[in-house]
């Protein structure tokens, strides 16, 4: 029988955030980008306490199995990273554009949520702008307005991707079971 | 800011909704306030895991210390409590163990206070106690941790809301879909049953499983007294077919 989940809280804060949780690369790696966005509840309001953690392939589409995590040396790609929400409930990850692991489908970058007044971790999926719905087995499966909810939207710094928790634009989450 | 509920408001709440969520915490759940704009509206959508999800992110030595598994030598002195043990096996659904993997956990201080800058609870800081620990799993999946019993501490869902005392957990598992954040209680705490965050799994004998056993081989004489706490990760569907 499995263990329940229960709320990250609202004390997390000077426990599981970490120096260097939200760079993957350093952000003078050539292909770089910023993964940003804003986390919002269901008044629109931005959650100021939440945590998201990533875990992504690198450009080659290459799943890493290197440890390294929680100490960056600035040179290995982990392909995870984790970042708390600011007082303006914006997020930021440097991270590179993954590419995809499975032929054909569309490539993501896996995310974790998780927040204060949140019950239980969230799981959902960033895919890169400009995908191919029809072709992946995901986002031919949802209704267009809702597949989009998964698709970061490119700005000058990288790609941008707000999570939002409840209402109209509510955005997709998953069920792996 | 505070809400002006009741106990006996939340108790009946809480009451109302027993049996009608399952193994796992009910998201909406009103008893809760600060769920009610949080919690998804919409049915997750199912996705078959893809390989990276299939996968799971690597920690290892150079990632934790292992001096990080106890929580009471971080400091000058001894911090104020119950010195405590908590060891358990971490397995997934078919119970294979989850290997060198890693495990945090963080709590409040003997009387019910945290570090975090955001803690207004009028209880003493131990300035021998940060309540912030790592260890990795070992090769089969036990995790170890010297700590001090945390105290249960006031909050403002409602009027007169305490937490029963807590560690929180966070672990991975053999792949990234089995990720779990939870909380680990203590065996006969009187304030289970006015929680609205623990009676948020509304099936009872699912909630147990949060609660550690006081284990008396695992006391060490003149030392500590010992916990066990085993934790099942992933699976999370079968747990509401599966007849117990
Ligand atoms: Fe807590």
């Amino acid at each position: 029988m499995t263990t329940p989940g229960q709320t990250v809280g609202p004390f997390f804060g000077y426990a599981l955030p970490y120096a260097g949780g939200e760079q993957l690369v350093d952000r003078s790696h050539p292909d770089a980008i910023r993964l940003h966005g804003t986390v919002l509840d269901g008044a629109g309001d931005p959650v100021p306490d939440a945590l998201l953690e990533i875990w992504q392939a690198d450009g080659a589409g290459r799943v890493s199995r290197e440890p390294g995590s929680l100490h960056r040396d600035g040179y290995t790609f982990t392909g995870w990273g984790r970042a708390a929400s600011d007082r303006t409930g914006t997020y930021s990850f440097t991270t590179v554009r993954p590419g995809a692991t499975e032929p054909g489908h569309a490539p993501f970058i896996a995310l974790t949520v998780l927040a204060r007044g949140l019950l239980d971790r969230l799981f959902t999926r960033v895919y890169l702008p400009g995908q191919d719905f029809a072709a992946d087995p995901l986002l031919s499966a949802l209704p267009r307005e809702r597949a989009e909810t998964l698709c970061a939207a490119t700005d000058p710094e990288g790609l941008r991707f707000d999570v939002v928790l409840q209402g109209e634009r509510e955005t997709v989450f998953l069920n792996h079971d | 800011m505070s809400d002006a509920a009741t106990q006996s408001e939340i108790s009946a709440e809480i009451d109302a909704l027993a049996g009608r969520g399952g193994a796992q915490p009910k998201l909406d759940y009103p008893p809760y306030r600060s769920s009610l704009l949080r919690h998804p509206t919409k049915d997750p959508q199912h996705a078959d895991p893809e390989t990276i999800e299939r996968a799971v992110p690597v920690f290892g030595h150079r990632d934790v210390d292992p001096l990080e598994a106890d929580l009471t030598i971080q400091h000058r002195g001894e911090p104020i409590g119950e010195r405590i043990v908590v060891t358990g096996r971490v397995t997934d659904a078919a119970g294979k163990p989850v290997r060198e993997q890693l495990v945090e956990v963080w709590q409040a201080n003997a009387s019910g206070r945290y570090i975090h800058k955001r803690d207004q609870h009028p209880a003493p800081i131990d300035p021998n106690f940060t309540g912030v620990g790592r260890c990795l799993t070992d090769q089969d999946g036990w995790y170890r941790f010297t700590t001090i019993k945390p105290g249960p501490y006031p909050w403002r869902n409602h009027t007169n809301a305490w937490r029963p005392a807590h560690i929180h957990f966070s672990l991975f598992g053999n792949q990234f879909t089995e990720r779990l954040i939870t909380q680990m209680y203590f065996p006969g705490d009187p304030l289970f049953g006015l929680d609205p965050i623990f009676c948020s799994i509304t099936d009872q004998r699912a909630r147990e499983r949060l609660i550690a056993r006081y284990d008396h081989e695992l006391t060490v004489p003149e030392w500590s007294t010992g916990y066990r706490w085993d934790i099942v990760l992933g699976g999370r569907e079968q747990t509401l077919t599966e007849a117990e």
